[in-house]
């Protein structure tokens, strides 16, 4: 048996099907978290029963890629819990009408009825389940209210006889059914809900928003340079390094697995951004130099996602977007970007057209520095003085700005306008929080750690066999002619198809001037995308796109790298 | 009857409120709005709008829904 989760966008599937599979999935206050579906099982009597999270949808009649994931999962499930926010129930039960029609049982949990109560909204399950004719039960999933009830009652849920009906007729009937079972009293704007009206007005939204991103920032520095500074440093310097010399001393201080696992010394000691072992470098940069950040910026990321901010950052920077040919929702992916850009170019489905997604997911690969790019640009730019690394950040932000403008009209088809639900602010629920963090830290570690070791001990490998000094001179007139670094640069441009991270411990012993470093990472961040990214891109995309991408990302870094090298 | 008012979403100033009248679109159009609650016969409120043709936000029944503002220019609404 299988069970589908549907509903509108936004209205807590993701934390619904937390609740009943015990599976963790990311979950966020904005329509369009979930993009794909995933999948869970949970025992329904003595029976284990498949659970399906499936995208949010307002209507069975696709607008969407995700939508269109969610209508075609319909015709492969058994049963629909139909998951409907009990605060905007009229509009909700549109979707629930059309599911209706079909010859699947479906279930109804009014989800969210925690807030009914203070937004003046009163629901009469009974009459309700009476009008719908399938079981009704008022549900809280955050907290996990009423789901225990409404599993019970799966059984009971059958088939519907609804006849199919015109768009107008069941807007009429949802009228009657909404003037039988619900009333609403009036209450007074919250102060919450003044800031939300503020929010989206310029005159007060702009400035707000110009804060918020602000203090993002700084917050999200902060807290990255306070856990590598007193944290993970310390840890490094003090015990791992002495131990890390036994063993260089065990091994002999030389030979094969010494400069596999050590690597080189400088002055009889380890430098972990260049010694370049397996247990050296190879750990210190996704533990000592990305996870501070990853930490800190999915921390805020989660916080502004479940606040529910980005929905009014799309429409603040509408406008611009739009030179992008884009909307302002794509403002949400671009933000996953900053994190990685997997998830981000995952994202772009929110995007109605194909044209959209080809432009933000290109947009993404080539000019929005992943956590890993950041942690290279900070650690190798950041020591030469801060105006380096923001003119690293300002030449990637004009990158993404004029590559928008052109691809708007360089690309063939059509970007439709901005038309989203833009959700209540709610207080943020710090279990929520950290969960979602966890998830996002763990699946960094899990997928970073094992490429970065396994990077630096093929690159040891490689050194040993001379095979980058072949390549270094092949393609030194482009590296030292145009970029003007030096040519085992390449090495860092090659690796960085890998990770961008693994660069740090590339660049670091070529003892760069602060110009040729600030080319180096903006090349390095522009030039292909990680391997992981790649791989998405191609699914995305078709080979077709990503093939076009790879053109527009080679291109563009070549033009970047060589103006930056003859200005700077 | 009092006289009212036919204009289309842009038209109105911020914090006014109106009846949906009818949406002049092809049928993608109207499914689309459709489905986050703009119906003939509801009544919408606008919230603010951005300037320089940008987006219009409208209070919808609970939710608030951002509307580009050429969409929002093919809505007409009976205003108070």
């Amino acid at each position: 048996m299988r069970i589908l989760l549907m509903g509108n966008p936004n209205v807590g599937k993701s934390v619904f099907f937390s609740r009943i599979t015990g599976v963790k999935v990311i979950a966020s206050n904005y329509p369009g978290t979930t993009v794909g579906f995933t999948k869970g099982s949970m025992k329904l009597g003595s029976e284990e029963v498949e659970v399906i999270d499936v995208p949010g949808t307002y209507t069975l009649e696709p607008t969407s890629k995700a939508e269109e994931v969610a209508s075609q999962m319909l015709q492969d499930g058994d049963l629909v819990i139909d998951i409907v926010d009990a605060t905007n129930l009229e509009r909700n039960l549109y979707l629930t009408q059309e599911l209706l029609e079909r010859q699947i049982p479906v279930i109804v949990a009014l989800n969210i009825w925690d807030e009914t109560k203070h937004k003046g909204i009163s629901i009469d399950v009974a009459k309700l389940e009476e009008r719908l004719g399938v079981p009704v039960l008022p549900t809280v999933a955050v907290t996990g209210q009423g789901i225990k009830e409404l599993v019970d009652r799966i059984p009971e849920a059958i088939p519907p006889t609804l006849p199919q009906r015109t768009r107008d007729e069941r807007w009429a009937a949802i009228g009657e059914i909404i003037e039988y079972v619900q009333t609403i009293t009036h209450h007074h704007h919250t102060w919450l809900e003044r800031l939300q009206d503020a929010s989206v007005k310029p005159m007060t939204g702009l400035p707000i928003a110009a804060v918020v991103l602000a203090a993002s920032f700084f917050v999200i520095r902060f807290i990255g340079e306070g856990l590598i500074g007193y944290v993970m440093e310390p840890l490094f310097e003090k015990l791992w390094a002495p131990l890390m010399m036994k063993l260089s001393v065990a091994l002999g201080s030389s030979g094969f697995w010494h400069d596999m696992l050590i690597g080189n010394l400088f002055d009889g000691e380890i430098d972990f951004f260049q010694s370049m072992g397996v247990l050296t470098t190879g750990l210190f940069i996704p533990l000592g130099a990305v996870l501070p950040y990853i930490l800190s910026f999915y921390l805020i990321l989660g916080l502004l996602e479940d606040v529910g901010y980005l929905p009014r950052l799309a429409v603040l920077l509408d406008n611009l977007m739009h030179r992008m040919g884009l909307h302002g929702y794509a403002i949400i992916p671009t933000m996953l970007g900053l994190g990685c850009a997997v998830p981000a170019i995952m994202a772009t489905r929110i995007l109605e057209s194909r044209r959209e997604r080809f432009i933000a997911a290109t947009l993404i690969s080539i000019a929005i520095p992943c956590a890993a790019s950041q942690a290279m640009i900070i650690g190798l730019v950041g020591a030469e003085g801060m105006q380096y690394v923001a003119m690293v950040y300002g030449t990637l932000f004009v990158v993404w700005l004029v590559l928008g403008l052109i691809l708007n009209r360089a690309v063939r088809g059509f970007s439709p306008e901005l038309l989203i639900e833009i959700p209540p602010y709610r207080r943020p629920s710090w279990r929520a929080v950290l969960t979602k963090l966890w998830m996002r830290v763990y699946g960094f570690l899990r997928e970073a750690l094992p490429i970065i070791l396994l990077a630096i001990f093929a690159i040891g490998i490689l050194y040993n066999l001379g095979v980058f000094d072949a390549i270094a001179n092949f393609t030194a007139p482009v590296v030292s002619g145009l970029f003007g670094l030096p040519k085992e640069g390449v090495v860092a441009i090659v690796v960085g198809f890998l990770r961008k991270d693994v660069a740090i411990g590339l660049l670091s012993p070529l003892s760069l001037s602060a110009a040729q470093l600030v080319v180096g990472t903006v090349v390095l961040t522009m030039f292909l995308p990680c391997i992981a990214a790649f791989v998405v891109l191609a699914r995305e995309l078709g080979i077709k796109g990503l093939l076009m991408a790879i053109g527009i990302m080679l291109a563009a870094t070549v033009i970047v790298g060589g103006l930056l090298n003859l200005i700077l | 009857m009092k006289d009212k008012r036919q204009i289309t979403v842009p038209q109105m100033q911020p914090g006014q409120s109106g009846r949906v009248i009818q949406i002049l679109g092809g049928h993608s159009l109207v499914n689309r709005l459709n489905s986050l609650g703009i119906i003939p016969g509801k009544r919408i409120t606008k919230v603010s709008a951005m300037f320089m043709r940008g987006p219009v936000t409208l209070q919808v029944g609970r939710a608030q829904v951002a509307i580009g503002f050429g969409m929002a220019g093919r809505i007409m609404v009976e205003v108070d």
